[in-house]
């Protein structure tokens, strides 16, 4: 605990804001993926103090320049919205804006009035569930229509041609079939992440080389032992790309999705924000969609890494 | 077999044409079928696959008896069906019409009594040496303890000297190790029939007589039927006890079978320094460079 706090004080030198962090990753309780995104990317290794000095002390060229050029892009930033008759709010401008809502991110006044933590938790449940669904039914799917060629002639067209439908473009039949706003946003996640899930699959089961199905047929390895053994090890790294794709277009579309459904969700939170002109809050926000998605897409690739063997195909 | 005489070594004597076994054993005459004297048994096999320009007839009407122990090589050009006779022996191929018959048995699904070792290897990458194996020994000793089940996985993989590297996925493993591998894997069933698909035609020259020199080692001291394809004239007349020569596709037949008379346990060099060696390698050359040649380069 202690050391966590020196870890964020380390960082950022700022009372407020290692405040903020540290309640983030101990004391709240937060959903399993969120949990482990944060462990996975913001936890300071609590047993390598040595390793973190050093660290800080010789901070690697990786870091350092794309610090630099953060650096010169605010920068940029500042002097071209610094004049007070800017359209755009500067840097320092947003910062000042929104230093209540960054200090303060659990705040709940109930209704669609909450901290961006509950925002971000609330469009992370949303793609959660959307995302899960169309992971298990993607994946079971892929596997059916790959390794059956009448179903891949069947419904392979079909789906080349729904997978370049909008998201967006769902939402109205979603909203007309589950007459309420919830559901569809969720429906659009699920619509949404399907087709890259299904596809990859599909080529993941395709590919498997000739001579594996071979050596099965030698064997004789049947059934859930092929999947096993043989279909399910060949096709995985074609399956984690497709999930890899899904989390990224999911994410994608739960922002524009909420800002038409509404409630309580980090798109509405934008699109509220934007109809009471605090363009500070959006910048905000969207910073935090950028490092949110950017950690969804690492956690799926974190987890590839751990499924996925390892090994080059021979 | 119906082998001839190999005592005169210019006639064309210790040539066998392949026969059609009605007429191979006229002096049996108890037995409710001529073809049961046999352990494996080609019996009229043609092979026709439809194309968009046709069908193309790739074997036509191939016999071919073989003995129970019997050390096989099949030579010919490429792309003239080699590959898809043994296929079609391993059940991972139908043939268009005739049959194959193992023990009487007519062959309709590929199985572990009859292991192929693919000229790629075909190990699972993301399994190591063992547990390639081991897929192996579980699917065909499925009634035996786990730690059976290890002993005799350790125990062939130690056959083909690979102790060292069980736990090495086939990535780390050289060619010549994937290979020893892909031996252990189909040895460790006990096969009737070992077929090989041009085991050795991605290994390095040296490599590639250690293979054959323990592969007739492990064959000697665990006898089996062996089926292999091969482009290696040498190879062949170092390993086998019969050489069958296809002739050129389409329909492809066989076109003679060479007896190979060295004894075993055959030393390379006393082998190869041998007139009869020379005399087969000539014969087969002019087989298959004069009689059937083709625009591809044999090996
Ligand atoms: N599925 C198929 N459909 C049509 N033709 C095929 C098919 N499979 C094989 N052939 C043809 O059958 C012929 C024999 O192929 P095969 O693989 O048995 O040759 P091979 O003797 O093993 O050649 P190589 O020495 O190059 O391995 C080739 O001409 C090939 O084009
Ligand atoms: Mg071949």
């Amino acid at each position: 605990m202690r050391e966590n706090r020196y870890f964020v004080c380390l960082l950022v030198p700022k009372q407020g804001f290692e405040f903020g962090i540290a309640e983030i990753l101990l004391e709240i309780e937060c959903p399993i993926t969120l949990q482990r995104a944060m462990s996975a990317n913001l936890t300071p290794p609590i047993t390598k103090p040595n390793f973190l000095v050093s660290w800080l002390k010789n901070p690697p060229q990786k870091l350092f320049r794309p610090l630099i050029a953060l650096l010169f892009i605010l920068t940029l930033w500042q002097v071209l919205c610094g004049s007070p008759e800017s359209s755009l709010p500067s840097p320092i401008k947003t910062f000042q804006d929104t230093s209540d809502l960054i200090f303060n991110p659990f705040f709940d006044n109930g209704g669609t009035d909450k901290g961006l933590f509950w925002q971000i938790l609330a469009s992370l449940q949303r793609v959660a569930v959307g995302y899960t669904l169309a992971a298990i039914v993607g994946i079971g799917l892929g596997i059916l229509i790959g390794s059956n060629a009448f179903m891949f002639e069947a419904l392979d067209p079909l789906f080349q041609i729904l997978r370049t439908v909008p998201p967006l473009a769902w939402l109205p039949i979603a909203l007309a079939g589950f007459q309420e706003a919830n559901p569809s946003a969720i429906f659009v996640i699920f619509i949404t992440a399907i087709w890259p899930i299904i596809i990859n699959t599909t080529v993941g089961v395709q590919q498997i080389p000739q001579d594996y199905k071979n050596v099965a047929k030698v064997l004789r390895l049947k059934g859930f032992k092929y999947f096993r053994e043989i279909m399910f090890p060949a096709a995985v790294p074609y399956i984690f790309t497709g999930l890899r794709i899904g989390i990224g277009l999911s994410w994608l579309a739960i922002v524009a999705a909420e800002m038409l459904v509404g409630g309580v969700g980090i798109g509405f939170f934008i699109w509220d924000s934007y109809n009471s002109s605090q363009l500070s809050e959006i910048i905000l926000a969207l910073i935090y969609v950028g490092v949110v998605g950017l950690i969804l897409d690492r956690l799926v690739g974190w987890v590839a890494s751990l499924v996925v063997p390892s090994e080059p195909q021979v | 077999m119906n082998a001839l005489s190999t005592t005169d070594s210019s006639s064309p004597s210790e040539i066998s044409r392949p026969t059609s076994s009605p007429t191979s054993s006229p002096t049996l005459p108890q037995t409710p079928s001529p073809m049961t004297s046999h352990f494996l048994e080609i019996d009229g096999i043609s092979k026709i696959y439809p194309t968009a320009k046709g069908s193309y007839t790739v074997l036509e009407d191939v016999n071919l008896t073989i003995d129970e122990g019997e050390f096989i090589c099949l030579i010919g050009h490429s792309g003239c069906g080699k590959s898809t006779l043994l296929n079609m022996v391993a059940g991972l191929n139908k043939p268009t019409e005739g049959q194959i018959l193992l023990k009487n048995q007519r062959i309709t699904e590929p199985g572990p009594d009859r292991m192929v070792i693919f000229q790629n290897y075909s190990l699972l990458p993301w399994k190591t040496a063992y547990e390639n194996v081991y897929l192996a020994v579980e699917q065909v000793y499925k009634h035996r303890s786990a730690q059976e089940k290890k002993d005799i996985t350790l125990e062939h993989l130690e056959l083909v000297g690979l102790t060292e590297a069980i736990n090495k996925k086939p990535s780390q493993l050289s060619g010549g190790m994937k290979q020893r591998v892909a031996i252990a894997r189909a040895l460790a069933t006990r096969p009737e029939v070992l077929i090989m698909d041009e085991p050795f035609g991605a290994l390095d020259p040296i490599t590639r007589e250690e293979m054959q020199e323990e592969l007739v080692n492990i064959w000697e001291t665990h006898p089996s039927t062996v089926l292999m394809i091969t482009h290696d004239l040498d190879e062949a007349l170092f390993l086998a006890d019969r050489l069958v020569m296809m002739t050129n596709g389409p329909s492809a037949n066989i076109g003679e079978i060479l007896e190979i008379p060295f004894p075993r346990p055959r030393n390379r060099a006393q082998v190869v320094e041998s007139p009869k060696y020379r005399e087969l390698r000539n014969h087969a050359l002019d087989f298959l460079f004069r009689r059937f040649a083709h625009d591809d380069a044999l090996e």
